[in-house]
């Protein structure tokens, strides 16, 4: 980088924060790089809506008007794809890189240079994967993207799968790599770069559970790396890791896959428990309720996560050992997620509560996560599951935890800290369109997909009977409005990237706490270059 | 202002989602928002279970929103402007940590006991091997009462005509099916509760007796599930899985079903049907079908072109439609319209070939079409589509 | 703390956590052994053992089983493959043989593998065989037919409340598999 005559404009800083193209290409910033993730995962959530779009599109009416199935299929896997991958996990990713050190009063991250590098995987990874949507919409022949459903099982994805399948592989190992990185990266800083004075249970939660997702995430995004390279090897190299011509077994893909998957869940919505616990508190002008038990729930959270897994999988063929231990210990993991809630609430109570834009965002996310997870422990009941499995039932369920939960939470946390990220408070009424928007579509939105899935509707179907007609119709209707609500909060964006917008102060949130109210609005391009001292 | 509009609202909202779940407790009533009752003890079974769980699950969320919902409003700014200090209180820590563990093994329980109900397919009187294609199901009768070779096998194959559902508005990239006007000529005939679930030759099973199902897949993994039955089992090739139903002696009907499990392009498209009979009438259905089978193929020779094309068009519309068009433009499979294959006189036995042995991603249909058919279908393909070339196969042509 | 300090200590972390990393993806290959031994001991996903048993067991008169065979021609697969019996009842400990007919009415030879299942998973490894077709591979030729056998027994260790055992059988077609192993052999 060029060396630019010295100038400084605050205290913190102690040369110019570099310009241009090159300030973002190799940044080792932890505020830039988080930025980066932020723009990268809401232009990939835009993507993934897209595709959302085009499936909401086609089952708006029963029929098949708009798509064949073949480019349905590869809509539904890719809009999972891009959505878990590309749109939540780098969200989470770049609230912890801009937020961790801020937390804990460090100056950076603990390896900066790895930092810039899990970044720029993302968009070489998801170019391969989109790249082939491209191709099929667009391409001579129409060769198929990716249509096995985000969850690929095997044989259809290693015995049918398109020759796109070969990329989709090596971008799932793009993604896997930068995540590990950036959990590690976490893990290290979390660990040892604590300003002095803050020990462990003085962090704020938010710290707590990211060091928690990141160490699920070490643990399993690896498991997903040897499940694709198996899947690799049954197709290009003769093994029969999920053929059952050969010995293999097609179940042990799926045992694999969600030993990955269900701690990949919790990895998802475990930096939105934080979030939340950091925002109502401050809107509630109390302490946050429970702090310990807050941290051993979210803990217990994590470990159990790792012992449900077949519970994606009741309808294989399991002998009723298995289901009875997987039912169980699925019920279990409901304990520790309603303390959660409880606890919150417990904040809210007779505290002296406002409902600025980012505490909306986080009781909408309390209420209707908690609808999400009661569903989910619905699908626990394996008799009952057997009826829901598959179905929108099933589609219904995680689309509340992850759409009103996980993205509402992303949301939230932006409203939140966008004074401390661009220096001027979000626009407020948009926002407050933007809110009540979104609130009300993502309900119409989701809330019907538990009629047809209970009324009998599988999922990743291109057409269906007559009966589920109606409720698609007010679903499709849904998506579109929310699609749109989400134009809304670009704006907002933008406009604060812009610094368009009332002037914030270093604590814009009355009853706020944490260090990272302590550092002026923009934060610096370098804070906590000497570490403050915690009481 | 907010606390009476915003109490009123809330108290709507609330209504709203809790009437959508209202019970259908008649035993054969199919709502289109709960999941239904079935017509077996265990899909009844199940269906309370589901109930109980609704109940606890709604309960605990209107108490939580609840609870939010009244903080909101009485713990407002403007109502309290000093918020209390507490931020501990073990008691009711150890409180809603112990109390939601026991509602979870009174969940627990009954569930077990469902479970258990559910695994024990022992001492079936009839078992049918139920095998998922893509993108079709089969059903081979194995054994009923002592009768251990049955030998009945048939495929089952989606009877919505291929009109109702292929309405493209767009052609081209992404819709290759060509406009729907293109398809002038083709016009949609009325949609009806049977649509996308109606097949040609359902399962039939009898009433009143234990049936066990054998699943398993023939190529990748498809889901064999009956919701008026409560089964759904995956169908896994390579593997075989069990399920049985019992369905009472006055439930018999027609039941629908679907495949549950990701597949491929027409996973939407190929549904089960269940017909249940009466115990007498099934036994007479079986004995009829027993006979058919082992007479072997009906040879008949088609009397005239039209005979031949008006069977070939039935059958094409159900077996090859999916991946081969309605027009036979193409899609997954090759075009027919004014190809080589199917113009050349001198390739007729080559077109039979295809068929019966499969050739590449085609799938011999041997199996599936018996000769009459095959010679049927055949005979559609090379006269319809512009084709014309007036070669009328016979069965004969094909069964040698 | 010391720069130098905060720098060791950071990369002793990253090095336990790199090292955590590549364990769990070998944990991921481990699944695969793992899984087979466990379903080998507790039969959970229905599969009989690979290998001959020894056919060493004490009758059990006072339980009769019946014991059913099915068979599946996986996709592709042209073979003609029915057991000769659908179903028979046996003691636990007896010892029976059933046999099982294959034709190829294709024009070419072809190679096929046999794969069992069995259900209730659970009785699976207490169905032993001393001699199953299903062990190797079995070729015919072009328009070949043949009569496979199939003996074993029931342990008398099957749980009690299992009193109807499913055997299944695809056929599978592996002349490729089998030809490009033995042009890699050859090739030597």
């Amino acid at each position: 980088m060029t060396a630019v005559a010295a100038h400084t404009d605050h205290h913190d800083d102690h040369h110019h924060a570099p310009h241009g193209l090159k300030r973002w290409l190799f940044s080792t910033n932890h505020k830039d790089i988080g930025t980066l993730y932020l723009w990268f995962s809401f232009a990939m959530f835009m993507v993934g809506g897209l595709m959302a779009l085009v499936i909401r599109a086609e089952l708006m009416y029963p029929g098949l008007q708009v798509v064949d199935p073949e480019f349905f299929n590869q809509m539904t896997t890719v809009h999972g794809l891009v959505m878990v991958f590309g749109a939540v996990m780098p969200a989470t990713v770049g609230l912890a890189n801009w937020m961790i050190p801020l937390m804990i009063g460090a100056p950076d991250m603990a390896l900066p240079r790895m930092n810039n590098w899990s970044f720029w995987i993302l968009p070489f990874a998801f170019t391969i994967l989109i790249s082939s949507v491209l191709m099929s919409a667009f391409g001579e022949g129409n060769p198929s993207a990716p249509n096995f459903g985000w969850t690929f099982y095997a044989p259809l994805s290693t015995k049918y799968g398109p020759a796109s399948t070969d990329l989709f592989i090596l971008s799932v190992h793009m993604m896997g790599i930068s995540s590990i990185m950036g959990a590690i990266n976490v893990i290290v800083t979390v660990l040892n770069m604590r300003a002095p004075g803050m020990t462990m249970m003085k962090m704020p939660l938010f710290v707590w559970t990211w060091l928690i997702t990141a160490f699920l995430l070490v643990a399993v995004m690896p498991v997903l790396a040897g499940a694709v390279t198996m899947m690799l090897t049954d197709r290009h190299f003769g093994t029969s890791f999920f053929n059952a011509a050969g010995g293999g077994d097609p179940v042990l893909f799926q045992h694999i896959f969600w030993f990955f998957g269900h701690p990949e869940v919790y990895i998802m919505i475990l930096p939105s428990f934080g979030i939340v616990s950091a925002i109502i508190p401050t809107f509630a002008r109390k302490h946050l309720f429970g702090y310990a038990s807050m941290v051993y729930a979210t803990a217990s959270i994590a470990l159990l996560s790792f012992v449900v897994w077949a519970h994606h999988m009741f309808t294989v063929g399991m002998p009723l050992a298995g289901t009875l231990f997987f039912m169980y210990m699925t019920m279990l993991i409901s304990v520790p997620t309603g303390v959660k809630v409880f606890n919150w609430v417990a904040t809210m109570w007779r505290g002296s509560l406002t409902f600025e834009l980012p505490m909306k965002w986080a009781l909408a996310f309390v209420v209707l996560f908690t609808c999400g997870g009661l569903s989910g422990l619905m699908l626990a009941m394996t008799p009952v599951d057997f009826q829901y499995h598959d179905t929108y039932f099933v589609v219904a369920h995680f689309h509340y935890v992850l759409v009103s939960g996980a993205i509402f939470s992303i949301f939230a946390a932006a409203y939140y800290w966008l004074p401390k990220w661009s220096g001027v408070m979000p626009n407020k009424f948009l926002g407050e369109l933007h809110f009540w928007n979104s609130l009300l579509s993502v309900n119409l939105l989701f809330f019907p997909m538990h009629f047809v899935g209970l009324a009998g509707m599988p999922r990743r179907y291109a057409d269906y009977a007559l009966q589920f007609a109606d409720y698609n119709y007010w679903v499709s209707i849904g998506a579109f409005w929310f699609g749109l609500s989400q134009l809304i909060f670009v704006l907002v964006c933008v406009l604060c990237a812009m610094k368009k917008g009332e002037k914030a102060p270093a604590a814009p949130w009355e009853g706020a706490e944490g260090l990272e109210w302590t550092v002026p609005s923009p934060a610096p391009f370098h804070t906590f270059d000497t570490p403050p001292v915690v009481k | 202002m907010q606390s009476t509009l915003f109490r009123r609202v809330t108290a709507a909202l609330t209504l709203l989602l809790v009437s959508g779940v209202s019970v259908a407790s008649d035993w054969t009533e199919r709502s289109n928002v709960n999941l239904r009752p079935g017509v077996t003890n265990i899909s009844q079974d199940v269906f309370d279970l589901h109930m109980v769980i609704l109940w606890i699950v709604s309960l605990i969320g209107l108490l939580v929103f609840g609870l939010i919902m009244y903080s909101a409003v009485a713990h407002r700014r403007s109502k309290r402007p000093q918020a209390a200090d507490f931020h501990e209180n073990v008691f009711l820590e150890v409180f809603w940590t112990v109390v939601p563990f026991i509602i979870l093994i009174g969940m627990a329980v009954p569930a077990t006991r469902v479970l258990i109900a559910m695994d024990d397919s022992s001492d079936a009187e009839l078992t049918v091997k139920v095998t998922g294609y893509r993108w079709n199901w089969s059903y081979e009768y194995l054994a009923y009462q002592d009768d251990n070779d049955v030998g009945i096998f048939y495929f089952s194959n989606l009877k919505t005509p291929a009109e109702q559902y292929n309405r493209p508005i767009l052609k081209d990239g992404l819709f290759p099916y060509g406009t729907a006007a293109d398809r002038v000529g083709a016009e949609p005939t009325e949609k009806d509760s049977t649509y996308m679930l109606a097949v040609d030759k359902p399962l039939v099973i009898p009433a009143g007796v234990k049936v066990r199902f054998l699943v398993t897949a023939d190529d990748v993994i498809h889901s064999f599930y009956m919701p008026d039955f409560a089964i759904k089992k995956d169908a896994i090739p390579g593997f075989v899985n069990e399920a049985w139903t019992l369905v009472p002696e006055d439930a018999t009907g027609t039941y629908y079903g679907q495949c549950a499990e990701l597949c491929g392009k027409n996973h939407a498209f190929m549904p089960i049907e269940v017909r249940v009979l009466a115990k007498n009438e099934f036994d007479s259905w079986i004995a009829e079908e027993k006979e058919k089978a082992a007479s072997g193929p009906d040879l008949t020779p088609f009397s005239s072109l039209e005979s031949a094309m008006e069977l070939g068009q039935q059958k094409y519309a159900a077996a090859c439609v999916l991946c081969h068009g309605a027009e036979g433009q193409g899609g997954i499979g090759l075009p027919f319209a004014g190809t080589e294959l199917m113009t050349d006189p001198s390739r007729v036995q080559e077109n039979i070939d295809v068929l019966i042995k499969g050739r590449n991603a085609m799938p011999s249909f041997a199996a599936q079409l018996t000769p009459r058919e095959i010679a049927a279908v055949i005979t559609y393909q090379r006269n319809a589509f512009g084709n014309n070339t007036g070669d009328l196969v016979q069965p004969a042509d094909v069964a040698k | 703390m010391s720069e130098q300090g905060l720098e060791q200590r950071n990369q002793r972390t990253v090095r336990k956590l790199v090292l955590g990393a590549i364990a769990m993806f070998g944990f991921a290959f481990a699944m695969v052994p793992i899984y087979d031994v466990l379903c080998d001991i507790t039969g959970l996903n229905g599969k009989t053992s690979s290998t001959a048993a020894d056919g060493v067991v004490e009758l059990d008169e006072d339980r009769l089983i019946t014991v059913q065979f099915v068979t599946v021609a996986s996709e592709g697969m042209p073979w003609d493959f029915k057991p000769q019996v659908r179903s028979v009842k046996v003691h636990p400990g007896e010892i029976t043989q059933v046999n099982f007919t294959v034709r190829n009415p294709a024009d070419s030879t072809i190679i096929g593998q046999a794969i069992p299942s069995v259900t209730p998973g659970l009785a699976a490894p207490h169905l032993l065989k001393t001699q199953c077709f299903c062990f190797n591979n079995q070729t015919l030729a072009a328009g070949g037919e043949a009569e496979m056998p199939m003996i074993f027994y029931l342990d008398p260790a099957l749980p009690k409340h299992i009193n109807t055992i499913t055997l299944s059988y695809t056929m599978f077609d592996v002349t490729e598999r089998v030809m490009a192993n033995e042009d890699k052999l050859a090739a030597r």
